[in-house]
C-alpha cells in the first residue's frame, strides 16, 4: 500500500507550482483586519488550540461568536484550519459554561473542604483566597502559594499572574503544563545555544529537502503544517524524501518515504549513530570551517537520577506511596547497569552489572576536546544502535539496518537541505534535555542548521507555550525576555522595571509543576491556583496528586469556563473569560505574536484570568508580603535561608505599609499613561471588560458594580512586558503593530521580522554580534546563558577556570541510556500516551463540540492484533490498562489510525472517563523536569 | 448505571418491533406495516444479508442478530421507522456497525436470511470470518460539503474507517491558492468498503457530508462490453458478458419493415 501511495504522489506531483516563498497574497484578501457586513463583524485572532498559530476570522452578531474562517491573509495557513480550528466558533457555548463563583460550603454557607459546591459572589471568592493565601503565607512562606500556570495564557494574563506571584506575593511557585510540553526543548535551546527558541521557522518546510519527524505525529498533532509538507513531497517527490521515526505507526508514516519504528528511548542512540557515521565513517563531510568558528564540545554528569522523588522525602516517610510504586522509585537513587545500555556508558567508566548511584546533577556541563566527543561516539556502530533501538520484533535486522543507513545518508548528504522536526516523542523523555541537545550535534557538524531550508527545528505543542510560557517567563526559574530569578543582574533588572524594592525578588526557583504537586501533597503548599490549564488530568501518577488535594488541609482553586477535572477536586472554581471573551495576544512555534481583540462579552459573571489576579493584588499590602519571609533550607553557613524585609526599602520608594499591590504593581502612573481612547483605531467598537467594565454590570470583588481600571490595561501589561525584551534580541513591535499585520516573528528589527536566527544574513543581532567580534563569520549564536565553561573530559571537570565561548554554541556528549521503567515479566508492554487530532488535551472544550465528541467520543487502548489475541481479547471489547501506579479501563482498537507493534499500547489521554494520568508515572528529565508521558510498563487484561 | 437503563429501553423495543412482526396486529398498525414494507429503498441490513427481495422473504423477524450485537447497532423496525416493521436495520449516524471480528450477528440467525458464507473466507482449509467480505452498503462523499475538499485539515472519516487505507483512502492535491498547502481528500474505494458507517458517525459537518447507502442505490455500473485495457482484473466481468441485441428507436422495427416504408422521404 506504501509503495502504491508513493507512486501515486509521483503522478500528482503538479508540473508547476506559485512558490510559496514569497507568493504575493491576492489585493481582495489584503483587506483590512477588519470588516463589518450584513448584521455580523469580522475581526482577526488566533486559533485557540496548538503551536502552529493559524491566523483565523472571528464573525460576530448580537453579542455572540457565530462563525469562523481562516484568515486568507495569514502567512501560516492562508485560510485554512485543521478540524479543530473549524470549530473554534463553538467551543465557548458549552452547555455547562460556569458562570458563577462556586465554593464548597457546609450547611451555613461556611467554607467546608467536604461540602457541596455551591453559587458565592466574587467577593467571598476572593475574601476565600485572601484568607487561605494569607494563612500558607504563614505556614509555609512564598513556597507555600503555588500556581499552576499556562502555556494557554495570553501574554498579558501570564505577565500578570508573574508579576503578582513573584513581584507580589515573592514565590516561583509558579509553573506552566508547558513543563509538561516544552521544557525539555527550553533546556536543550539554552544548553546549546544560550537563548531559548528555535532558529528556523516554517519557511523551512517550503526549502528543504528533507523532513524528518522524530517522535511528533505531525499528521494529527500540527496538520496545517502537515498540509504545508505534504505540498512540499507533491511539488518534487523525488528530490523531497519524508522520514517518520516513531514507537509505533501513526499517520505522520502515510507520506513517508520510510518508516523507523524504534524502541523507545533509543532515539538517544539513533542520533548519536548518525553522529558516528559522519565523525567515523564520512569524516569528510563535517564543515571544519564552520565548526571550529562556532562550536565547542561539551559533556555532562549521567548518573542523573530520573526526575523522580528520592529517599528523605516526606511523601516517601510517610509511606503514601505502595511498595509497588517504590520498585519504579528506587532507581532514582539506584540503577545497575543493564547489557542493553552497558557499550553507551563505557567510555564514562561503567560496566553491565555495575551500580550507578544517582545524584542531583543540576544543570552543570564543561567542555571537553573533539577527541574525547569521538571517543564518546564510538560505542554506537550500526550493530550495536540497530540491535537496541529495532522497535518491532517481526521486522528484520537486516530491514531495520537498511533504514538507518539511509537516515544517516540523507543527513550527511552534500547539497541535500534537511528539516528535524520533533515535539512530544523528544521532550516528554527522562533524558529529555539530552535528546534534544543531540539534535543539533548532526545539524551542526554538517552545517545544517539556522540556514533557511535547513536545521532542527522544535515544534510546540500550545498555542503560546513560546508567547506566553516561555517569552513572559512564566516558569519557576524564569524572568521575562530568558532572564533567571537565580542571576542577580536579571533580578536587579526586574525590580526596577516593576519599581519594586531591590531583594524583593525570590532567587530560589525550584517549584517546577511537578515540584509543586509533590510540595501540596508534602504539605508545604497549602495554596494552589490553577490557570487555564487542567493539572488534576494531566499529570501522570494522577491519584496522588488527587488525594493530595482532597484530603489534605489546602485550599485549591481553579478558573476555568468549564467543569473539568481540576474544578472537580478544588475548593474554589472562578468562572473564566475564555478566549475570545478577553484582549490577548499568542507567541507561536515559529517566534509569531498574534493579537486579538475582545470579540464579545463573557458567559455569565466570567472574568478573565488577568482580572482576576489584579483584583487579588488588591487584597494584600507592602505588610501583608514584603516583610522578612522564610524559605526551605539553609545557607551554606547554617543560617536559614528567608528572604529580606523590604518594606523600609519601599517607604523610600514612596510606598507605605498599606500601599496595595495592585497600586504598585497594576495600577500604577505608567500603567494609567495607557489611555482608554474609542478613537486610537484599536479599542473603538470593541468592548474591554478589565478597562471599561461591560454593560453586564457584573458585582466584583469590592461587592459593587465592576465600571474598570479606566485605562487600557491590555496595552499596559504588553507593553511593559515588550520592554524586556527590546534591545535583547527578543524585540517585539509596538502594540498598535499587531492589530494591524497578521503576526510578526521576532525579533522585530527596524519594522522587519526575523525568520533566521543567528544567520549574520537574516538575523541583525547576529550581524551586530558578529562585527562587535571582529569576525567575518556566517552565524553568531549570541544567546549569553551558560557561555562560559570549565574544561574537562567525560568523567569530569579537569579544569576549574572557565573559558568564554561567545557567539559559539554547544555539541553535546551524552549517551543512551534506559528509562527507569521498563517492561519485565508482570507489566509486559510498553505504553506511550499522547493526542488524537480531534481532541485538543483534556478535552474540555472539544468534548463539549457535538461533532467532535461525535467523531471520537472515547480514548481507545491501541494495541497490535497479536498481544490482543494472546491476552484473550477482541476488538471493542474492554480491557484493564494497569501498571505500578493504578488501573483503568479502555476498548481494544487493532486496527485503525495508530498500529503500534508488538509489546507497546498507545491510549490518548484527552478522556476523563480513560483517565489515562491514572496509570502513566511522574518520572521527568531531571534537568528539565518534563514529565515521560511515553513511556511506562503496564500490563494489560481482559476486564 | 445509563448503559443499563439504555438497554431496558432497547430491549422493551425490540420486544415490541416483535410482536408487531410476529402477532396479528390491528388494523391501523396493519396498514402502517403495508405501506413500510414497500418503502424501503435506503435501508441499511445487518452483515451477510441476502439480497433485499430474499431477505424479506427468509428474515422471521425473531430479533437474535439484534440481541447478538454487542454495541446495539441494530434495530427491528417499528411502526414509523419507514422500514418493513420487525425486520432488523441500522442507522450509522447513531449507531454504525464496528465491524466486529467473528461478526457476532450472523451465525446466530436461523433462517439463513444472514448469510454464513457470505461473510467468511477460507483460509489454510477453514472457514473463518473475514469483515473484508461484509457488504452493508456504499459510503458516498458529498463533495461540495465535505470540508477537506475545502481544504480543511479533517479526514475523521479516514481515521474512523476500520478498513483505513483501503476502503477509505487520502487524496493528496497541491492547493494552488495557498500555494504551500495540500487538499488531503477523502475517497472511498468502493469495492472495499462495507458501509459501516463509522465514517458517516465521525463526520463533524452539520449534516454528514459522507454517508452510507444501500448498494443498488449508490453504485453505478459500467456495462460488461468494454473492459479496462490497463487493468487484467477487469476482466473478471467478462464471464458475465453475453453478446446483447441491441434496440434503439432507430433499429426496433425489422430492416425490412423500414425499407419498405418511404414514410416522406421526399
Amino acid at each position: 500500500m506504501a509503495m502504491e501511495r508513493r507512486e501515486f504522489l509521483k503522478s500528482a506531483a503538479a508540473a508547476s507550482a506559485a512558490s510559496a516563498i514569497g507568493m504575493t497574497v491576492p489585493s481582495d484578501v489584503q483587506a483590512a483586519a477588519t470588516s463589518a457586513q450584513g448584521d455580523w463583524r469580522w475581526d482577526k485572532a488566533a486559533c485557540r488550540f496548538c503551536g502552529t498559530g493559524c491566523g483565523i476570522m472571528m464573525a460576530t452578531k448580537e453579542g455572540r461568536i457565530v462563525a469562523v474562517k481562516g484568515d486568507p491573509a495569514a502567512p501560516v495557513n492562508r485560510g485554512l484550519n485543521c478540524i479543530k480550528g473549524y470549530f473554534n466558533a463553538k467551543i465557548m457555548y458549552g452547555a455547562d459554561r460556569l458562570t458563577k463563583p462556586l465554593l464548597r460550603v457546609n450547611a451555613k454557607g461556611e467554607f467546608d473542604k467536604h461540602g457541596k459546591f455551591a453559587e458565592v459572589s466574587w467577593e467571598r471568592a476572593f475574601d476565600e483566597m485572601e484568607h487561605h493565601i494569607k494563612k500558607a503565607l504563614k505556614a509555609s512562606g512564598p513556597e507555600g502559594v503555588g500556581v499552576f500556570a499556562s502555556g494557554q495564557y495570553t501574554v498579558m494574563e501570564g505577565y500578570a499572574a508573574q508579576k503578582m506571584m513573584k513581584g507580589g506575593f515573592r514565590s516561583n511557585a509558579i509553573d506552566p503544563n508547558a513543563r509538561h510540553c516544552m521544557a525539555s526543548a527550553v533546556v536543550g535551546f539554552y544548553q546549546t545555544f544560550g537563548i531559548d527558541e528555535p532558529s528556523g521557522c516554517y519557511d523551512d518546510i517550503e526549502l528543504t529537502d528533507t523532513i524528518i519527524s522524530w517522535g511528533a505525529n505531525m499528521a494529527e498533532m500540527h496538520p496545517i503544517l502537515w498540509s504545508r509538507v505534504t505540498d512540499r513531497k507533491l511539488t518534487d517527490p523525488d528530490r523531497v524524501k519524508v522520514i517518520n521515526m516513531s514507537t509505533y505507526r501513526h499517520r505522520t508514516s502515510d507520506l513517508a518515504d520510510i518508516e523507523i519504528i524504534f524502541s523507545p528511548n533509543t532515539d538517544l542512540a539513533l542520533w548519536n549513530y548518525i553522529a558516528r557515521e559522519i565523525v567515523y565513517n564520512n569524516p569528510e563531510a563535517i564543515d571544519w570551517d564552520f565548526v571550529k568558528k562556532h562550536i565547542v564540545f561539551a559533556a555532562s554528569p549521567v548518573n542523573m537520577g530520573y526526575g523522580m522523588r528520592r529517599t528523605g522525602e516526606k511523601s516517601l516517610k510517610d509511606g503514601k506511596y505502595t511498595a509497588l510504586e517504590m520498585e519504579t522509585i528506587s532507581k532514582e537513587m539506584k540503577t545497575i547497569v543493564s547489557e542493553k545500555e552497558a557499550p553507551a556508558l563505557k567510555p564514562y567508566g561503567y560496566k553491565a552489572g555495575d551500580e550507578m548511584i544517582h545524584k542531583p546533577a543540576g544543570l552543570k556541563h564543561w567542555e571537553i576536546s573533539f577527541e574525547e566527543y569521538k571517543k564518546f561516539l564510538e560505542p554506537y556502530t550500526l550493530d550495536y544502535v540497530a540491535e537496541i533501538s529495532k522497535g518491532d520484533p517481526n521486522e528484520s535486522i537486516d530491514s531495520f539496518k537498511k533504514k538507518l543507513q539511509t537516515l544517516a545518508d540523507l543527513y550527511i548528504e552534500k547539497g541535500r537541505k534537511v528539516v528535524s522536526f520533533w515535539t512530544m516523542g523528544m521532550n516528554q523523555h527522562t533524558r529529555g534535555t539530552w535528546v534534544n541537545t543531540l539534535s543539533y550535534n548532526v545539524h551542526f557538524l554538517l552545517n545544517k542548521q539556522a540556514r533557511p531550508g535547513s536545521g532542527a527545528f522544535s515544534l510546540t505543542g500550545q498555542p503560546s507555550a513560546c508567547g506566553t510560557a516561555r517569552e513572559v517567563g512564566t516558569f519557576c526559574h524564569r524572568l521575562p525576555a530568558d532572564m533567571m530569578v537565580k542571576n542577580p543582574k536579571h533580578r536587579k533588572i526586574t525590580e526596577n522595571a516593576w519599581k519594586i524594592p531591590a531583594g524583593t525578588l525570590n532567587p530560589v526557583g525550584n517549584q517546577h509543576i511537578m515540584k509543586i504537586h509533590r510540595d501540596i501533597e508534602d504539605g508545604v503548599v497549602k495554596f494552589a491556583w490553577v490557570n487555564v490549564c487542567n493539572p488534576y488530568q494531566d499529570t501522570a501518577s494522577a491519584t496522588h496528586w488527587i488525594k493530595a488535594a482532597r484530603e489534605m488541609d489546602n485550599f485549591i482553586v481553579t478558573s476555568d469556563g468549564y467543569p473539568g477535572i481540576s474544578a472537580k477536586v478544588s475548593d474554589l472554581i472562578l468562572p473564566s473569560a475564555m478566549i475570545y471573551e478577553k484582549w490577548g495576544a499568542y507567541g507561536n512555534a515559529e517566534r509569531r505574536t498574534q493579537h486579538w481583540r475582545q470579540q464579545v462579552l463573557p458567559v455569565g459573571d466570567a472574568m478573565s484570568d488577568t482580572w482576576q489576579w489584579i483584583e487579588l493584588s488588591k487584597r494584600f499590602t507592602v505588610k501583608d508580603v514584603w516583610g522578612e519571609q522564610p524559605l526551605r533550607g539553609k545557607n551554606k553557613d547554617g543560617s536559614p535561608k528567608k528572604l529580606p524585609n523590604v518594606i523600609a526599602k519601599a517607604k523610600a520608594m514612596g510606598y507605605n505599609e498599606d500601599t496595595t499591590m495592585f497600586e504598585i504593581l497594576f495600577a500604577n502612573e505608567k500603567a494609567k499613561s495607557f489611555k482608554v481612547d474609542l478613537k486610537d483605531g484599536i479599542q473603538g467598537g470593541y468592548d474591554d471588560s478589565e478597562s471599561r467594565g461591560d454593560s453586564r454590570n457584573v458585582v466584583g470583588s469590592d461587592g459593587k458594580v465592576f465600571e474598570g481600571y479606566g485605562f487600557f490595561i491590555h496595552k499596559y501589561l504588553f507593553e511593559e512586558y515588550a520592554e524586556f525584551g527590546r534591545g535583547h534580541a527578543h524585540d517585539l513591535a509596538p502594540f498598535d503593530v499587531y492589530h494591524k499585520v497578521r503576526g510578526l516573528k521576532w525579533p522585530v528589527v527596524d519594522g522587519k521580522e526575523t525568520q533566521w536566527r543567528f544567520n549574520v544574513k537574516y538575523d541583525p543581532y547576529a550581524a551586530k554580534a558578529n562585527a562587535k567580534a571582529g569576525t567575518n563569520n556566517s552565524h553568531a549564536f549570541y544567546g549569553t546563558l551558560a557561555k562560559a565553561l570549565t574544561q574537562g573530559d567525560l568523567m569530569g571537570i579537569k579544569d576549574k577556570k572557565k573559558k568564554s565561548l561567545k557567539n559559539k554554541a554547544k555539541i553535546f556528549a551524552r549517551p543512551y541510556m534506559d528509562p527507569p521503567e521498563m517492561p519485565d515479566e508482570t507489566y509486559d508492554m510498553w505504553m506511550s500516551t499522547g493526542r488524537v487530532l480531534e481532541h485538543w488535551h483534556s478535552g474540555t472544550m472539544t468534548m463539549r463540540v457535538p461533532e467532535l465528541y461525535r467523531a471520537v467520543p472515547e480514548a481507545l487502548c491501541y494495541m497490535h492484533p497479536t498481544d490482543a489475541k494472546k491476552r484473550g481479547v477482541k476488538r471493542g471489547e474492554l480491557v484493564n490498562i494497569e501498571s505500578r501506579r493504578g488501573s483503568v479501563k479502555a476498548r481494544v482498537e487493532t486496527r485503525g489510525r495508530n498500529r503500534p507493534p508488538e509489546g507497546l499500547a498507545f491510549v490518548p489521554w484527552f478522556d476523563e472517563k480513560v483517565f489515562i494520568n491514572k496509570v502513566c508515572l511522574d518520572a521527568t528529565c531531571p534537568q528539565s523536569k518534563q514529565t515521560d508521558f511515553k513511556k511506562c510498563a503496564i500490563k494489560i487484561t481482559k476486564a | 448505571m445509563k448503559k443499563e437503563a439504555l438497554s431496558d429501553r432497547r430491549k422493551f423495543i425490540l420486544t415490541m418491533a416483535r410482536g408487531i412482526g410476529l402477532s396479528a396486529m390491528g388494523a391501523l398498525a396493519w396498514s402502517a406495516y403495508v405501506g413500510e414494507v414497500k418503502a424501503a429503498p435506503l435501508i441499511l441490513r445487518p452483515p451477510g444479508a441476502l439480497p433485499e427481495e430474499d431477505f424479506l422473504k427468509t428474515c422471521i423477524k425473531c430479533g437474535l442478530c439484534v440481541e447478538a450485537c454487542p454495541y446495539d447497532t441494530l434495530m427491528l423496525a417499528k411502526p414509523g421507522d419507514n422500514n418493513p416493521i420487525g425486520t432488523p436495520f441500522f442507522i450509522p449516524k447513531d449507531i454504525a456497525c464496528y465491524m466486529c471480528d467473528d461478526i457476532p450477528c450472523v451465525p446466530i440467525c436461523p433462517t439463513g436470511a444472514l448469510d454464513t458464507a457470505s461473510v467468511q473466507s477460507e483460509v489454510d482449509g477453514e472457514m473463518v470470518w473475514d469483515i473484508k467480505k461484509m457488504d452493508m452498503g456504499i459510503a458516498v462523499v458529498d463533495v461540495q460539503s465535505c470540508i477537506a475538499f475545502w481544504g480543511i485539515q479533517c479526514d475523521a472519516c479516514y481515521r474512523a474507517c476500520p478498513l483505513m487505507d483501503e476502503a477509505i483512502v487520502i487524496e493528496y492535491d497541491k492547493n494552488e491558492r495557498t500555494g504551500k498547502h495540500a487538499f488531503m481528500k477523502p475517497v472511498v474505494i468502493s469495492d472495499v468498503c462495507t458501509g459501516c458507517g463509522l465514517c458517516e458517525r465521525a463526520c463533524v459537518t452539520e449534516k454528514p457530508a459522507i454517508f452510507v447507502l444501500p448498494n443498488e442505490v449508490a453504485l453505478g455500473k459500467a456495462g460488461d462490453h468494454y473492459i479496462k485495457g490497463w487493468d487484467k482484473a477487469d476482466e473478471a466481468r467478462l464471464k458475465d458478458a453475453k453478446g446483447e441485441t441491441t434496440t434503439t428507436e432507430l433499429s426496433k422495427e425489422s430492416a425490412l419493415d423500414s425499407l419498405n416504408d418511404m414514410g416522406d422521404l421526399y
